[in-house]
């Protein structure tokens, strides 16, 4: 698709790339979609409760009806919020969580923008949520609000630093930035194997990123009801959690194509699946870890997680950084 | 202008308020708290939102039509409200109950013991985000409630003890239910230990916090859990044996750490302690007899007044009874454990990190409808 992007501006490839653009952008809704049903189920299960099961068959329908049931909703606002940062702040966190997949390789066709710098551009562009987050926060004119605004400016601008130093020791390894390379780099083995303390660090840095168990304490219910978005109802409300969720799908991509091997099968006598089907796996693998996880854990405590990012995971990652530097200048005949 | 950036940013206290209608305030409690950044200076519970007058009522009603208030009091453990009170009234009367009375009561109070521990493993657990363990207590929960129903009718509000004895017999095959639910709930334990007191992130949050020495409960005049968490070995089963509770063998754990972790490892502990007094009694169980004693139609106790105790699940339940040998009483007053237990909060909470006000709120174990009463 990328050659599109190359040729000179015309009716008909404008028109492809805007209808591709909104069919990555259906299928991506459908994934959120499910994706809420499939953790309702799942976390259901290892509950021992059913999960939705009502509307449609098997409650297929459950998100549908509860995406409508947000669209309908009264759009409430604080009386003393500041009018225009309440309404950007959703905008703030959405939009940037669906600029990010644009680079993505789904498989050496599926990719629109085939980026030299693809890895940058999705740290880049996520650490805009923040702000969404931090204004929403600000904007509500609620105590509780700001409490969670802050402590997730301060988690997530925290837990970024070990997410990206973790993934140094990726593009060592490769040489570039670039997702499509790094995907090729794995033909032999996936980056998971030599990059294994990478990827511990990448999991729970992720984690902390996307604001869920065990660090999901900008939203903890149970202390600050819930967080930055507890003034906001309806569409906007939707917006930040198809935000969350969203993330969550970009979250996994990344996973998947940093340290799974992307679209490539376990061993290539399995080729004949096709690549897409790999990468929705391994994808989904990733996804159903993060149920898991929240129906396991607790949640940490605020100070105990800023003193982990910093502590703990940090020298994690740069110690990383160091051995995979040390072992490519070993192999590289520098000592 | 040469001062340093940090005295240049003006800063403020800031009020909050938590409840009464929060996630976290297990009811309609209500918590101002004043915030220095994210430390607690000050914290003033605010309670009363379900007082509905309970004592002042009771001087208009008989004894018998007491029973059902003393039900919404401690709504998790309504057992032990209802024995409470028949158990005042009896003391004055100097009443005989029959045998397989006292047994049925014993493991009636055992049983809701076992299921109040288990909600409130569930809730403090909910209260740190955990979400499974509230819906696996609440199953063998569940279990339980279902065994009341089949004795009483009720699941929560049960009415079910008289004074003299009780007011249904347990039907036929009851017993032996509750054995297998003893069972099931003893197998289960070991796996609730394994999800959650050996997790990091749990142990991290819990321990040395809400900490408090001896001296301190002691002159909070706390009760049950909390007291025993300071190493004081006070459990009113033992040491002022009521009802049938000198027949069986049990421990009275104890902690010396005082903290939130001591309290929980003490509830956790005395689930099996229960058991284990279920598994004895419902060893012993008479196979047949009487369910109520030798009482005269209208309870008239003589002339005076009486103050009883027993071992809730919160702590010491108390009840006062004066009486003007009427078949009202004239004046009535429940010691309640959790209104007692949260008088404590305030010091506890000042000067610690706001995401450990809902751990130690959690940890003192209240329920509103005792509390407020």
């Amino acid at each position: 698709m990328l050659q599109w992007l190359n040729q000179a501006p015309s009716l008909w490839n404008t028109t492809l790339f805007a209808i591709s653009a909104v069919l990555l952008l259906v299928v991506l809704l459908g994934f959120v979609t499910y994706a809420i049903y499939f953790e309702r189920k799942v976390i259901g299960w290892m509950q021992l409760r059913y999960g939705p099961n009502r509307v449609g068959p098997l409650g297929l329908l459950q998100t549908v009806a509860d995406v409508a049931k947000l669209l309908i909703k009264e759009d409430t606002r604080p009386k003393h919020a500041d009018k225009a940062l309440f309404a950007l702040a959703p905008i703030l966190a959405y939009a940037p969580a669906f600029g990010v997949l644009a680079v993505m390789p789904f498989t050496d066709k599926i990719q629109f923008a085939d980026l030299g710098i693809g890895l940058l551009y999705y740290v880049a562009l996520s650490g805009i949520t923040v702000l969404g987050v931090i204004t929403a926060g600000w904007a509500s004119n609620n105590k509780y609000s700001l409490i969670g605004g802050l402590r997730s400016a301060a988690q997530m601008i925290s837990y970024e630093v070990p997410l990206v130093m973790s993934v140094v020791g990726v593009v060592l390894m490769t040489g570039s930035l670039n997702l499509r390379e790094i995907v090729l780099a794995q033909q032999d083995v996936w980056n998971i194997v030599p990059q294994f303390l990478g990827f511990v660090v990448f999991m729970i840095a992720a984690q902390a990123e996307l604001n869920r168990t065990p660090f999901d304490l900008p939203e903890a219910e149970s202390e600050l009801v819930a967080g930055y978005h507890v003034e906001y109802s309806g569409f906007r409300f939707a917006m930040f959690m198809l935000a969350e969720y969203v993330y969550m799908f970009g979250m996994g991509t990344l996973i998947t194509i940093l340290f799974l091997g992307g679209w490539l099968p376990i061993h290539p006598s399995l080729s004949f699946i096709p690549g897409i089907v790999w990468f929705i796996l391994k994808l989904l693998l990733y996804v159903f870890f993060q149920f898991w996880v929240r129906a396991t854990m607790p949640r940490l405590r605020a100070d105990q997680l800023m003193s982990f990012a910093w502590k703990g995971l940090l020298p994690l990652a740069l110690f990383n950084i160091l051995l995979t530097a040390a072992v490519i200048s070993y192999q590289n005949g520098m000592f | 202008m040469s001062t340093s950036p940090a005295t240049d940013i003006r800063t403020e206290e800031m009020l909050l308020n938590v409840g009464p209608q929060h996630p976290s305030t297990h009811g309609v409690f209500r918590l101002v708290v004043k915030l220095d950044g994210e430390t607690i200076t000050e914290a003033d519970p605010v309670i009363g939102y379900l007082h509905r007058g309970t004592e002042k009522l009771a001087e208009n009603l008989t004894y018998t039509q007491i029973i059902p208030y003393t039900d919404r009091m401690d709504y998790l453990s309504a057992m032990t409200n209802n024995y409470i009170i028949c158990h005042g009234v009896e003391t004055m009367m100097g009443l005989e109950i029959p045998e397989r009375a006292e047994y049925l009561r014993v493991i009636a109070m055992e049983l809701n013991r076992v299921a109040s521990h288990l909600v409130w493993w569930g809730t403090f657990l909910l209260d740190m985000g955990a979400m499974s363990p509230f819906l696996y207590a609440f199953r063998d929960r569940e279990m339980i409630l279902e065994l009341f129903n089949e004795l009483c009718g009720a699941r929560m509000t049960f009415n079910y003890m008289r004074v003299g004895g009780v007011k249904w017999d347990a039907p036929p095959g009851w017993i032996e239910k509750v054995k297998d639910v003893v069972k099931h709930v003893k197998k289960q334990l070991p796996d609730y230990h394994k999800l959650v007191t050996g997790n990091e992130i749990f142990l991290n949050r819990i321990k040395g916090i809400g900490h408090y020495d001896q001296r301190t409960a002691l002159d909070y005049s706390l009760s049950g859990v909390m007291l025993r968490c300071t190493g004081v070995k006070w459990d009113l089963r033992k040491d002022e044996p009521y009802s049938i509770y000198d027949r069986f063998e049990f421990d009275v754990p104890t902690a010396t750490e005082g903290d939130c972790f001591a309290r929980y490892q003490l509830r956790m502990a005395e689930i099996e302690q229960s058991l284990r007094i279920l598994e004895q009694a419902l060893e012993q169980f008479p196979s047949d007899g009487e369910i109520i004693g030798k009482v005269p139609r209208v309870i008239r106790p003589p002339a005076g007044e009486t103050y009883v105790r027993i071992e809730a699940p919160r702590g010491e339940i108390g009840v006062y009874i004066a009486s003007q040998g009427k078949d009202k009483p004239w004046r009535m007053k429940f010691r309640r454990p959790s209104f007692v237990n949260l008088q404590i909060l305030p010091e506890l909470l000042k000067g610690v990190n706001i995401s450990n006000m809902v751990v130690i709120l959690g940890s003192i174990d209240i329920v509103l409808g005792e509390v407020d009463c």
